[in-house]
């Protein structure tokens, strides 16, 4: 039971889960929570780079 | 005389079948005979095409009975990372789930152009699954095995492609990389491969991984070879939305050509950093030989990998997660929980990182034009132990599985094009990355090429197994 829970990355991960309809059973929950932890660590690291208002993203499409 | 044609390269093999010296038939039996009587040690094939191997190869011998071209790959065997189209095979890309999907209708465009060229396919190799990894193992099909000493990994993705080509399986194999996967296979398993610039080469019917970054490209035992097959595969393709429309670029008949004009500087900062004394080693070799004194630094590389973590792991996720649904435990338990994780992540954090790959690869871009190539560490280690979970680096414990791709990430993150070369250093090989501009593979291979000649690279000769 993940309710009350004073971490609020595990009240995240309930919520998104939720939303998403994705499962997470227990035994796995350990592993997902490290592994959400080194991605919002390593997007923290990008998201502190300044960058100009008229940055393009540099996703790929030509119509 | 008979010809052995176990130890013959690619474009020996090519000449002596168009020359009527040897038959693509007896090449590929022999490919298959060695396939047979070694791979239940290296693990490396989870498909062998036989029939279909035998019936191509009969077919180039009638041609050139006939006195057609058979191609620049005449007879040449190959095999591909599990995760193309092969007709007939469903494509497992490594896991248990895509295993119930139909057999493929049609190749892949890449493996239709190798044939195109004569190459005949014996096989599909094995694979991490989904292509989320940099070990070569695989829980469902178990570890493609190194070459050199089986007790250590391969490396990944694209292990089972290391693997057939280091162990000598096959002359020319095929693979992908998204954030390292033909470069630390290469590195661990002593040989060459090429990961082209992004859309170079199409990717048409081949399982997807992370649309933003991933390539497919070639492995061989020698430069001569690699570009023969990339030559080869080169070409528009509408079928890929990302493949370049720029015409063929052949560079077979540029390797020999001098790169003493060519500007080469190693990479500093955060390529010196986290690297075990044989990547130092490897390094230095290659820039010794190729007179290279300048060091040059690649802005916020860090960042860069950390971007391309991000969007590697949010792609993954968007990608599967319909499979994360309805078969959570038909993955492997590893793969799975990262992609969980990676559908978690935030969407303006996703985004940022691609505006960050925009500022990126603009600053990179301003580097290349002081500089023609960049040299670097294919990987920081050599092939760890199969399983080997930590390693202590300046008597820190490190996590393997993410660190064996910090140096090639912040590469592929932005397309560029790099051949992985092996240093055959004892008891194992190791990589160093050639890397050039946007669309000049030509350079990269020709100083490939150049430290072949000088003996610096060379793909050592495989253990016992």
């Amino acid at each position: 039971m993940t309710t009350g829970n004073p971490d609020p990355l595990d009240n995240y991960i309930d919520a998104v889960g939720k939303a998403l309809a994705l499962p997470i059973e227990d035994a796995w929950r350990p592993a997902v929570k490290a592994n959400l932890e080194v991605s919002l660590r390593l997007a923290r690291l990008v998201d502190e780079f300044p960058l100009p208002d008229e940055t393009e993203p540099a996703s790929v499409f030509a119509a | 005389m008979t010809i052995n044609s176990d130890d013959l390269s690619a474009s020996e093999i090519a000449q002596a079948v168009a020359g009527g010296k040897i038959s693509a038939t007896s090449v590929t039996e022999a490919a298959l005979a060695r396939i047979a009587k070694h791979d239940s040690v290296l693990n490396s094939f989870t498909d062998v095409t036989a029939d279909r191997a035998r019936a191509k190869a009969k077919a180039i011998d009638a041609a050139i009975a006939a006195g057609q071209n058979p191609g620049p790959l005449a007879g040449v065997p190959f095999a591909v990372k599990n995760l193309f189209d092969v007709e007939g095979l469903p494509t497992r890309a490594g896991s248990k789930i895509n295993r119930d999907l139909k057999p493929s209708s049609r190749d892949a465009t890449l493996v239709e152009r190798m044939e195109a060229a004569g190459a005949v396919l014996v096989g599909a190799l094995n694979m991490g699954e989904y292509a989320y990894d940099f070990t070569g193992e695989n829980v469902h099909d178990g570890p493609s095995r190194n070459p050199h000493d089986v007790t250590r990994m391969t490396g990944g993705s694209s292990g089972g492609s290391g693997a057939a080509v280091g162990g000598r399986l096959v002359p020319l194999a095929l693979g992908s990389d998204t954030n390292g996967s033909i470069r630390v296979p290469s590195s661990f398993c002593g040989i060459f491969g090429l990961k082209p610039t992004y859309g170079r080469l199409s990717r048409a019917r081949s399982f997807p991984f992370v649309a933003s970054f991933d390539h497919l490209g070639p492995f061989a035992r020698n430069v001569g070879d690699l570009a023969l097959a990339y030559d080869a595969m080169q070409g528009p393709d509408a079928d890929d939305a990302a493949c370049s429309t720029r015409a063929v670029e052949p560079v077979s008949d540029l390797l020999a050509q001098d790169i003493g004009g060519l500007r080469i500087a190693v990479a500093g900062g955060y390529f010196q950093k986290n690297v075990f004394p044989e990547a130092v080693e490897a390094v230095a070799r290659v820039a010794k030989a190729l007179g290279a004194t300048r060091t040059v630094e690649i802005p916020e590389a860090a960042r860069a990998r950390a971007a391309a973590y991000v969007i590697s792991t949010t792609e993954g996720a968007s990608l599967h997660l319909d499979r994360l649904r309805q078969r959570p435990g038909d993955f492997d338990p590893a793969v799975r929980d990262r992609l969980l994780a990676g559908a978690m992540v935030p969407a303006p954090l996703v985004d940022r990182a691609q505006k960050f790959r925009r500022w990126y690869r603009a600053q990179v871009l301003e580097l290349f034009k002081t500089v023609d190539v960049v040299i670097a560490p294919a990987t920081p280690c050599v092939a760890p132990k199969l399983g080997q979970a930590t390693f202590v680096l300046d008597g820190v414990e490190l996590p393997v599985r993410a660190n064996i791709g910090i140096h090639t990430q912040p590469i592929s993150f932005i397309g560029l094009p790099v051949v992985a070369v092996p240093i055959p250093l004892r008891p194992m090989p190791i990589g160093v990355q050639i890397i050039a501009a946007p669309w000049r593979e030509d350079i990269a291979l020709r100083v490939a090429h150049a430290l072949e000649r000088m003996g610096v690279a060379a793909a050592p000769p495989a253990g016992d197994f």
